[in-house]
């Protein structure tokens, strides 16, 4: 097993080898867009179809914890920054700090995910059998915002109006299957996304482990360049999926 | 091939790559891109056995018009497991992952691919995609088709989709790996002199197909992956009762589906572009033009995939765009035709097998490729899309384009793979059967399609029964052809002669290392300053400059 | 009924000719490619055979004239065989105004067409000889696919979508059509007869078919009933709604001061869009049947609407125009 650091057999030089490493994580990446790109296809489409149901279903999707994730990632790009600028000046010191800082950023992105998602089940918004998108009204919690649950209830009676003038039974069905595809899709984008980052992590914590043994400087880094590269794609995405699912047609509370 | 010629006394060398490691772990767990090239051809040969059997019932069962072989159920599975393990597990990969993996590190001066052991995972996944697909063959079977059209697929069907889909997309990161290391090595990796423009034609081809792999297969992996989703949870991406859009699984599946028939032909291309400047002695004619060619079939073969869909209500605007970009991509191969055949003219041309092959080649891709006019013709398509029409088109292309160029490239690089010669006289024999087996099994099926007869039917009408039973007759013939050449490698394996290093003798960079290889490929890089397919100015490969047919002065 | 030279289908349809004039156009150049091709490659594996070990060939690197040649010339003819095939699809896909339009509804495994007079077919589709007609395409599962060679038309049948098609028959007979996209286990044998007659025995066989439906006239009353049309279209005049006796084909006044023909697809919008054209002298109160009603129900509502042709026309609270009373 090679160590990290040295040249492997089949390169001639050191800089063949780094050049590698970077255009193929480019290349990766690349195909990673066309990856999400099928499915930013698919929610642009039917977003186009069914904006009354994805508008609703967006206002379902909580501001607050996306934001804040935004900026936990948008933070945890610039540590990543950081630490690539503290392995190529050779801040041997410097570089598990920041890469632990990005590490525990993307714990935290991922927490708050976990929390999203529960109040999603919680409020029977995962698509399947028991997908119903009046649960949250018709049974509100004890930790329901009174004002919020107003709104939403104005926000699914606007919808049903405009949804199938068939009749009341009719448009809710027809707001629920398409309001399902919505969260199908919603689960189905932030959910590569946060397999995304569950890899990201992993490749933190690789780089990390070897930072700690003091193999990166300014004479090698390329493992830290790339997960960068890496890194700062899964938090691109992110931004997208945030302005796509949570920002459009979101009303004011 | 020219024995009389070769260096006398020549042997297999003492130590290559074949031998340089013992045992199974030191072939399973190999990063030598040789090996696992030989990984691949022993794991796609076994799945073109397996669409073979397939195709064999097939058309033993169209011998009659109310079929009899096999129930209306089993039959649609018999088709649709056919193009399955026939696409996606023996076409796509094997000009590329067999041939592509062995000879580009050689012809370009490197001791390996960029990514050695992504290049082994590579392997893996597509293994493990296959037990995907076999599990789902095993267990019920598939019966969508190939193309996976829902509902019916992510509905109706009552067969083994989902292990399937799961397999097919697993496959796809193999593909997707394959590509990117294909085009990271041939960025970085080339020896000092090997420019751009001194790249075989084989190393363009293999470019052009790797952009394809790594741009379009992602897209069938999510569309794959989206159709098994709504499958297993009923959600309604494309199912209309529940306000999805089957027509958007069209799009999406033929983003792929048709860049990926680049894919397939690119790399026999590429190994056209190598047998004939080769065998005839001469430089290619128009190597920019055959290597820009190959890009251009790469990018606008993604600008044209609504071509399959002219019938489905789509816009006829969109019809008009789609039918007139299918045009221009014919524009890229035709050029190609044209000039391998001007390299011909004289040439010193060898009628040595890998020859018969690459000019059986293109006659047949010239068929498939100029039927293709007829079906990208919009008033054309309206009567014979989704006929036999289509399916004699297709298979013109990858059955008389891919695996002929396949095959030829087999024969072609066999004395450097295996460090062995096969019969010469009957793999001749082999080629010339399968050129005519093939035509005999498809020919038939033009006919049948214009008369209407539309494809995946277990059954048909009694008055194309004639036509149907010539085209069993040919495939039995094509089969012989096949099976030929199966058997003669492996008994070259064993038996056959001891190859020189440079039997053709050829001008790329992989003749200059023993046959087979060693283990690095090269015992000194080598350093390149002549340009491709120079006949002349190669004393090293013992011919003689200026021979009967060429000039004794200056240049053409 | 194939023709002695079985290499393509009889020509049975107004796109046949054409199709097939555009077959034999592309097949011309590409066998003059393919065959020009092929000499070439035959005449030079022979005339340049390699005739010494070590001999060489000459070497003659490209030529751009040459390649331009054979880029503009291969464009320009992929540009006329585009231009050609547009023409007949664009045609193909404009339907033109005056059509017999039957429905056709595909499901797994059968195909069931229905007359404009409600009269119901499966697997069968009778049709006149020289009349345009339009096919409008509904699946009930997965897709379908309407093809009939005879007559160089096909068209998807898509769940969720409705397609149309349209050509004109021309030549008596009976024709195969084919189900041609797989939609399952017996898409082979999805299939069946396109029978075209002469007009006069179209008509006849329309008036005497039964094929084994209720009579449209009756299921139309029924569900005129049912629908609660009677309530207010009151045949004495007296309801809210105008009278329907003698209505079909006779003209119709209405509010704008506007007089329309009462033919069917006035009778169709009426029942869909009401409020599109109100009748002089009453108010817009209808409800809109627009889902509520399958096109099978809109058709034997016509027909039984129809069937009131030959009522007395009330003086007061009927549609129909006063001047129509003078003639």
């Amino acid at each position: 097993m090679h160590r990290t650091g040295e040249l492997y057999g089949q390169f001639e030089t050191l800089e063949q080898q780094k050049d590698s490493a970077t255009l193929g994580m480019w290349i990766f990446l690349v195909t990673e867009v066309l990856f999400f790109g099928g499915l930013f296809l698919t929610y642009s489409i039917n977003r186009h179809l069914y904006f009354t149901a994805f508008g609703v279903g967006g206002n379902m999707l909580d501001l607050r914890l996306g934001a804040t994730n935004t900026v936990v990632l948008i933070a945890s790009s610039f540590t990543m920054a950081m630490s690539v600028w503290a392995a190529q000046t050779s801040r041997k010191k410097l570089l598990p700090i920041f890469l632990l800082l990005t590490l525990i950023l993307g714990f935290v992105f991922l927490g708050i995910k976990y929390v999203e998602y529960k109040q999603k089940f919680d409020h029977h918004l995962v698509p399947g059998h028991s997908f119903d998108l009046t649960y949250r009204i018709n049974h509100p919690g004890p930790g329901d915002d009174a004002k919020e649950l107003a709104a939403e209830r104005e926000e699914i009676a606007g919808a049903l109006r405009t949804e199938a003038p068939g009749g009341p039974q009719e448009a809710l069905t027809a707001l629920n299957a398409h309001a399902q595809l919505y969260f199908s899709l919603y689960f189905g984008m932030t959910g590569l996304h946060a397999l995304h980052m569950v890899v990201g992590a992993g490749l933190l914590v690789w780089v990390l482990r070897e930072s700690l043994k003091g193999r990166f400087s300014a004479a090698y880094n390329t493992p830290i360049e790339i997960v960068g590269l890496y890194w700062h794609f899964v938090d691109i995405v992110w931004i997208y999926l945030f302005a796509l699912l949570y920002l459009i047609n979101r009303h004011a509370v | 091939m020219s024995e009389e010629f070769t260096l006398p006394n020549h042997k297999t060398p003492h130590e290559h790559y074949l031998n340089a490691t013992y045992g199974i772990r030191s072939w399973l767990l190999t990063t030598d891109h040789k090996r696992i090239a030989l990984l691949y051809l022993a794991s796609v040969t076994f799945f073109f056995f397996v669409g073979g059997i397939f195709a064999t019932m097939i058309r033993i069962h169209l011998l009659t018009p109310s079929g009899t072989l096999v129930t209306p159920e089993n039959y649609n599975k018999l088709f649709t497991m056919h193009g399955v393990a026939m696409i996606f597990f023996f076409l796509i990969p094997s000009i590329p992952a067999v041939l592509g993996n062995f000879l580009i590190p050689l012809m370009i001066g490197a001791k390996d691919l960029a990514f050695p052991k992504v290049n082994l995972l590579s392997w893996y996944i597509y293994l493990i995609g296959g037990c995907f697909v076999l599990y789902s063959f095993g267990t019920g079977g598939l019966d969508t088709g190939w193309t996976f059209y829902t509902p019916l697929s992510s509905i109706y069907s009552n067969s083994a989709v989902t292990p399937a889909v799961i397999g097919i997309f697993i496959n796809g990161f193999s593909s997707i790996l394959t590509g990117l290391n294909f085009i990271v090595t041939i960025h970085t990796m080339r020896a000092p002199g090997m420019t751009w423009f001194r790249l075989p034609l084989f190393v363009w081809a293999h470019y052009a197909t790797s952009i394809v792999m790594i741009l379009g297969t992602p897209v069938v992996a999510i569309t794959l992956l989206l159709a098994g989703l709504e499958r297993m949870f009923h959600l309604g991406f494309f199912n209309p009762a529940l306000g999805g859009d089957p027509i958007l699984f069209q799009h999406l599946f033929w983003f792929y589906s048709h860049p990926a028939v680049y894919i397939m032909i690119l790399p026999s291309m590429g190994v056209v572009s190598e047998i004939i400047p080769t065998l005839a002695r001469k430089p290619i004619f128009g190597y920019s033009f055959i290597a820009g060619s190959s890009i251009a079939i790469a990018v606008i073969g993604f600008l044209v995939w609504a071509h399959h869909m002219f019938v489905t209500g789509q816009s006829t605007y969109a019809a008009l765009t789609f039918s007139f970009l299918s045009y221009l991509v014919a524009i890229p191969s035709a050029v190609k035709v044209f000039n391998w055949t001007a390299t011909l003219y004289k040439g010193s041309i060898s009628w040595d097998t890998p020859m018969i092959y690459a000019l059986g080649f293109i006659g047949l891709f010239l068929i498939g490729g100029l039927t293709g006019l007829f079906l990208a013709c919009l008033g054309l398509d309206i009567h014979v899309h989704d006929t036999y029409f289509v399916v004699a088109h297709f298979h013109y292309i990858m059955v008389g384009g891919a695996v002929m160029g396949y095959l030829g490239g087999l024969h072609f690089w066999w004395p450097k793979i295996t460090g062995k010669l096969y019969p010469e006289s009957l793999s001749r024999l082999a080629a010339i059967i399968l050129f005519i087996g093939f035509n005999l099994t498809f020919f038939p099926q033009f006919i049948l399609g214009y008369l209407g007869m539309p494809r995946r039917y277990h059954s048909y009408p009694p008055e194309f029964q004639v036509l149907n039973v010539l085209s069993t007759a040919g495939a039995s013939i094509l089969a012989l052809g096949y099976l030929l050449p199966m058997v003669y490698f492996v008994w070259s394996m064993r038996y056959g002669p001891a190859a020189s290093t440079n039997p053709w003798p050829a001008t790329g960079l992989e003749w200059k290392t023993a046959s087979p290889p060693p283990t690095e490929n090269f015992e000194v890089t080598p350093v390149v300053d002549w340009e491709p397919y120079d006949y002349r100015n190669r004393p090293d490969l013992g011919l003689v400059a200026g021979g009967r047919l060429a000039p004794t002065h200056g240049d053409d | 009924m194939q023709s002695q030279l079985p290499l393509y289908p009889e020509q049975a349809s107004n796109f046949a000719p054409h199709v097939d004039s555009l077959m034999l156009f592309i097949i011309t150049v590409c066998l003059f490619f393919a065959v020009s091709v092929t000499i070439a490659i035959v005449w030079f594996f022979f005339r340049y055979h390699r005739k010494k070990e070590n001999e060489v060939g000459v070497p003659l690197h490209g030529d751009s004239r040459l390649e331009t040649l054979w880029i503009i010339v291969p464009l320009i003819l992929a540009m006329v065989m585009f231009g050609w095939g547009a023409v007949i699809y664009v045609d193909y896909r404009h339907m033109p105004q005056d059509t017999l339009d039957i429905y056709m509804i595909g499901k797994q495994w059968m195909w069931k067409a229905q007359q404009p007079n409600g009269i119901r077919e499966i697997n069968e589709l009778h049709l006149p000889l020289g009349r345009n007609v339009r096919i409008i395409l509904a699946s009930e599962d997965v897709i379908h696919d309407f093809y009939v060679p005879a007559f160089r038309v096909k068209m998807d049948v898509v769940p969720g979508h409705y397609n149309t098609m349209w050509f004109r028959p021309t030549k008596p007979g009976r024709y195969h059509f084919f189900c041609s996209q797989y939609c399952g286990t017996n898409h082979a044998v999805m299939g069946g007869w396109v029978y075209v007659m002469e007009p006069s025995d179209y008509a006849a066989w329309l008036a005497g078919a039964s094929g084994g439906e209720a009579n449209p006239v009756a299921a139309g009353e029924k569900l005129f009933t049912e629908k609660a049309c009677s309530t207010c279209h009151v045949p004495n005049g007296s309801g809210r709604a105008p009278s329907l006796n003698g209505l079909y084909g006779a003209r119709v006044l209405l509010a704008d001061g506007s007089v329309v023909e009462a033919d069917d697809a006035y009778i169709r919008e009426s029942i869909l869009q009401p409020a599109a054209k109100i009748v002089a002298g009453y108010q817009p109160l209808m409800p809109t049947f627009q889902g509520l009603l399958t096109e099978e129900q809109v058709i034997v509502l016509t027909a039984y609407i129809k069937s009131l042709q030959s009522q007395p026309v009330p003086t007061k609270g009927s549609g129909v125009a006063p001047s129509e009373g003078k003639k």
